[in-house]
Order: C-alpha cells, then structure tokens, then sequence
C-alpha cells in the first residue's frame, strides 16, 4: 500500500459499521494517478459510506486509508482536504446565501496565510492575498464556464449550475483527488452529456485522479477507465466498463432483471 | 486600486463627520440627552460584537453579559481611585495587584481595552468546552457559563464586592470615547466579516459539514468569532460600567443578552449596518418608552406604574418581527460604500451590493 504501484489513494481492508450492522466491511481499493474510477452498486450499497471514510466524515472500525503513501486514517475532514482530496456532496451542499464566487473564495480559505488579524486590520500583505484569491478564483469560475455568475446567489442558480457551482468550489481547493457523489444527479440527459464531457475535461486540465459514484449507466461506462462494484458493503466486481457489463455477478446482484438493457 | 482609495476617503470622511456631530451635540444638547447618545453608542458595540458570533458565525450564544460584566468588573478595578477602593471593599480587603494602584484618567482607553481583553479570555475559556456544541444545546451552555460569571460576581466579595456592587468609578466614557469604540468595532468586524475568515465563519452557519468538507478547521474559527465577539463585549462592559459609574452583577444580568437579542434579530441577524442602526434605535426608544412605566390614568382607569413595562412593548414588537418579518429590517444585507455611490448614481467600476435573500414569507 505505498505510492510505488502508483497508487494515489488507497484502501487497506476498511470496514465501518453504525450500531452492529457493517455497512462496508473488509474494503479493499487502489487508484492511480489521473484514473478516472466508478464506484457503483445498488441503493444503500455503501458507496457514499465509502466517500465518507476517505474524506474523514467516518472513522473506519478496522482498516486503514491512505493518500499518497501516507495514512490519513481518522484525519479531520479539513484536514483531509487540505492535504489533497476534495469531494462535492450527492444532495448538494452549496452555502446557499453566498455568491458562486463567495462559495469557491471559502475554498480557498484553507490555502490562506494571512492571519485573522491581517484580515480585520485589512493590512495590505491581506488585501495583496485576497487579491490573488479572487483572481484565482475567477479564473476557476471562468474555466468551468460560470463566469458570468460570478455574483449571483448560489442559491438561486438552477440545478444544474448549482452542481457545477460544486464542482467548482471542490476544484478551488486545489485537490489531487476529486470524488463526485452522483453529479448527475437529477439531470436530464443532454445535461449528463455536457456533464461528461465537463468531468473529463477537467480532470485533463486540473490534472486530476477522479473518483465518482454514479447511477446513470450511461455516464459511468462512458467516462469511466474503471469500474468497482459495491453490494451490501462489499466489493464484488472490478473491471473495465466492458468487463462490468458482462459480469454475471453484477447483473444479477446490481442490474438485476432491468439490467438487461444494459448488459 | 482608485476605487478602493476613495472608499477609504469616504470612510475617513464620514468618520471625521460622525465626530463634528458628536462635537456639535456635546455642546448643545443637554446632560441627559447625552447620556442616551452615549448609552446608544455603547449599545453598537455590544450589539455588533454579539452579531458577529450570532448572525455571521452562525453560533447561537446567550453570552455576552457574562463577557460585557468581565470587561465592566476589570474597567471598575482598574480606574477606580485609590480612596474609593479602601471605601467600597469595606467588609474584606480588595485583592492584591488593584488595592495598590489605580489608572489615571489619560489610561482610560486603555483599561477599556484590558476591559475587551477580559472578556476575550472569558470568552476562549467558555468557548473551548461550549463550542464543541451546536444550537440549542450550545445556547444552554453560553447561557450558564454567563450565570456562572455572574454568580461569581455575586460571590468573589475580594474582587467585585459582591451583590453590592462597586460605586464610584469616574465617568471619563464621554461621547468621543464612546463614538470611537463604536467606529472601531463596526469597522474591524466589518471588515472581518467581509475578509476571507468572515466567509469562512458564513460558510459555517450556512452548512458545517460543507465547510468542513472546504478544509476549514470549523472549531478553530468558531473559537476566534466567540473570542472577537468577547472582546467588544468586555469593551462594551468596561464603556458601560464608567457610563453609569457603577457595576453589580444585578446589571449584567441576563436582561442585557435579552436586549442584544432582541437588538440584532430586529436588525437582522448577520448585517451590522442592521444592528448599529437598531441598537442606537433601541436605546432612544426604550428611553422614550419610560412613560409607559410611570402611573397612567386612562378615564377612571388607573395603571399604576410598573417597571420592566417597557420590555413588554419590546417583546410584542419581537413577535410581531418574528411573524412578518422573520429576517428583521436588513435581513443580511448591508449598506457599503459601493452601495451608496450606486444608490446616487455616481456609479463606481465593480459595483456590487451585498447578495440579498428574497424574503421568504
């Protein structure tokens, strides 16, 4: 489990459990720089509970994770994104009464150096930092096209803005890693489509390692180089989306009788 | 940088035209309307320091009498003269670094300012447990942690004479002292709402888990808003106390958090342009409302007088906000410079009002 395979983030047998019942249990899981992974599996699989455990929500029971060859194991959320991995929430946690640029400038809060002082004083090394925050911060508005919307309430924007407000403000807090909770989430198909297209881009351009879970088939075995399974807690398939599709595993377990659409 | 330049003028500018009037007032208006003035004044600056942790942070204290009695009980201690210390600790001696000096007059901002620290360390010590609590649960403990404070004040007869209070400290708060405090709280705490850490302290009460998930550490900016938020209060107490020469714990009781409440929520929880302007509004009002407190005959009905009156017109006047008005009179929205030149057409380069919340009723 070091970074010589590769590996930028990984999972050593993690298995987390609320009141008795285990709700992932003996996870095993390694990505490499700049993959592009799914995570899927039926409803209540565990999935989000995997996310969870990388980004510090849940402490694993037993098990160990870690990020670039170091254990991040029971590291605080923030501190977990401060060393590198962000995330964007599958019910979307935007602050709602701050502007789209507010919203990715409070990213950039952990990356600060001024102290609280410098800032209430508006000593100038203070208003130099914020300066270049703001910059910083168009210039990522400008590149996910939201530019325009820059001081517009983020709780005003339609759906589909709103999650690419989150993408956005996951992005400004300059990830290696980015997990998406299901961002097509409530998106109609051409969405999902511009969407697929957003989330290869930037990862091209941010040079990111993505890690998404996803319901929309369409999506995963579109985008995805690689695809883990998850059922009850547990890893029952991995493989190329190809691989995944003809899995009998799967189909029976995950697909189940709609699957045959897809299989 | 030119726009900035001329916001900065314009501050400058209207500060410098605060004191003029303050000045003007001094000299032509009498003791007493002065002394509403100045009450009024202190009132912003225990009211946007109780803002800043209430409506920016988002975290639900019913504190700040406690940090408003340590900076009163330290201003107190501090300028109190000599001779009036050996007469008011007369039952037990007072205790030892204030029984042998006192401040003179020129120290005043300062023991204020020690009066502000007073209330940050109260403040970091109540905040470290407390914090780690959210809502309702973290009221109830602000709220003991300040009857604790003044059930101290009740007790500690060494250090604060107990339920008899200490009498005598010099009144050195005039208006200017009092007009500068207010400026420099709503200014530094403006300013932090509006710096990255005010965002940060935003992105809290707006979503914890969201900010967490940002890398803010939440508990570290939670603590620096309740001990920012602390040391106005202890300001504000330290002001108070030399206002009206005396401080006993029955003053800063919890009556004065209510007040503060009622002040920002009216304002709207979040913008301090909305509590400087109600806490001066307050303050006249509550003044004008003493009638209603002294004996009322009404035909051949008659009222006696009865104190506390008036805090009923203020809690009727909070229901009444809380039904058609839930987000008070300036929701979060501020009145800046940029808003200003905006309003009277002069219209600056990046001109941007503050976001404003549609009303939701």
């Amino acid at each position: 489990m070091s970074s010589e395979n590769g590996a930028i983030l990984a999972l050593d047998r993690v298995s987390v459990s609320f009141g008795g019942l285990l709700a992932v249990s003996d996870f095993d899981f390694t990505i490499r720089k700049g993959e592009l992974v799914g995570l899927i599996g039926p409803n209540g699989a565990g999935k989000t509970t995997v996310f969870n455990i990388i980004t510090g929500q849940y402490e694993p029971v037993s098990g160990k994770v870690f990020f670039r060859g170091q254990d991040i194991t029971g590291w605080r959320p923030d501190r977990v994104t401060r060393a590198g991995i962000a995330r964007t929430f599958q019910n979307m946690r935007l602050f709602e009464d701050l502007t789209v640029l507010d919203n990715v400038l409070v990213a950039q809060h952990c990356r600060l150096r001024s102290s609280m002082l410098a800032a209430a004083l508006n000593l100038p090394s203070y208003v130099k930092e914020e300066g270049l925050a703001r910059q910083k911060a168009m210039k990522v508005l400008d590149r996910v096209g939201l530019a325009e919307l820059a001081h517009t309430q983020a709780g005003s924007l339609p759906y589909g803005q709103q999650r690419r407000v989150e993408i956005a403000r996951a992005l400004a807090t300059d990830p290696e890693v980015l997990l998406l909770d299901e961002p097509a989430a409530g998106m109609n198909p051409e969405e999902t489509a511009r969407l697929m297209e957003f989330i290869c881009r930037v990862r091209d351009e941010f040079g990111l390692t993505i890690l998404l879970i996803e319901h929309d088939m369409k999506l995963v075995m579109g985008i995805c180089e690689r695809i883990r399974v998850i059922d009850y807690g547990m890893s029952i398939a991995e493989g190329t989306p190809l691989e995944i599709q003809g899995n009998p595993k799967v189909i029976s377990a995950y697909l189940g009788e709609e699957g045959n659409g897809y299989a | 940088m030119s726009d900035k330049f001329r916001k900065t003028l314009l501050t400058i500018i209207f500060i410098g035209f605060l004191f003029v009037v303050a000045w003007l007032a001094d000299t032509y208006l009498d003791e007493y309307v002065m002394r509403v003035v100045r009450t009024g004044l202190v009132y912003i600056t225990a009211a946007v320091s109780y803002n800043l942790i209430n409506g920016i942070a988002g975290q639900f204290s019913l504190g700040p009498n406690g940090f408003m009695a340590l900076g009163g009980y330290m201003v107190a201690l501090l300028m109190l003269p000599l001779e009036q210390k050996e007469f008011v600790w007369f039952l037990q001696p007072l205790i030892w670094p204030f029984r042998v000096f006192s401040f003179a007059k020129p120290f005043f901002p300062l023991a204020v300012a020690l009066g502000g620290v007073a209330g940050a360390l109260g403040a970091l010590v109540v905040g470290v447990p407390s914090l780690r609590l959210r809502g309702d649960y973290l009221a109830i403990a602000t709220f003991g942690f300040s009857q604790i404070i003044i059930v101290l004040a009740n007790n500690l007869i060494p250090v604060t004479n107990g339920a008899l209070g200490i009498k005598g400290i010099p009144e050195y708060a005039n208006v200017y002292q009092c007009l500068a405090w207010a400026i420099v709280t709503v200014l530094v705490i403006s300013n932090l709402a509006n710096s990255s850490y005010g965002r940060a302290m935003k992105s809290i009460r707006d979503d914890e888990v969201a900010a967490e998930a940002m890398g803010i550490p939440i508990f570290k900016h939670k603590l620096l808003a309740f001990v920012v938020s602390g040391f106005f209060a202890g300001v504000a107490g330290g002001l108070m106390a030399s206002l009206i020469t005396t401080v006993s714990p029955s003053f800063f009781s919890f009556s004065m958090t209510f007040n503060l409440l009622i002040i920002i929520v009216l304002g709207g929880l979040g913008s301090i342009t909305g509590s400087t302007i109600t806490a001066f509004g307050f303050t006249i009002v509550s003044e004008a409302l003493r009638f209603v407190e002294s004996p009322i005959d009404i035909g051949p009905i008659h009222i006696p007088g009865i104190s506390g009156m008036r805090m009923l017109v203020f809690s009727l006047l909070l229901v009444l906000l809380m039904i058609f008005c839930r987000r008070g009179l300036f929701g979060q929205k501020e009145i800046s410079w940029d808003y200003v030149l905006s309003r009277f057409g002069n219209c600056s380069q990046g001109v941007r009002t503050c976001p404003q919340k549609t009303e939701q009723s």
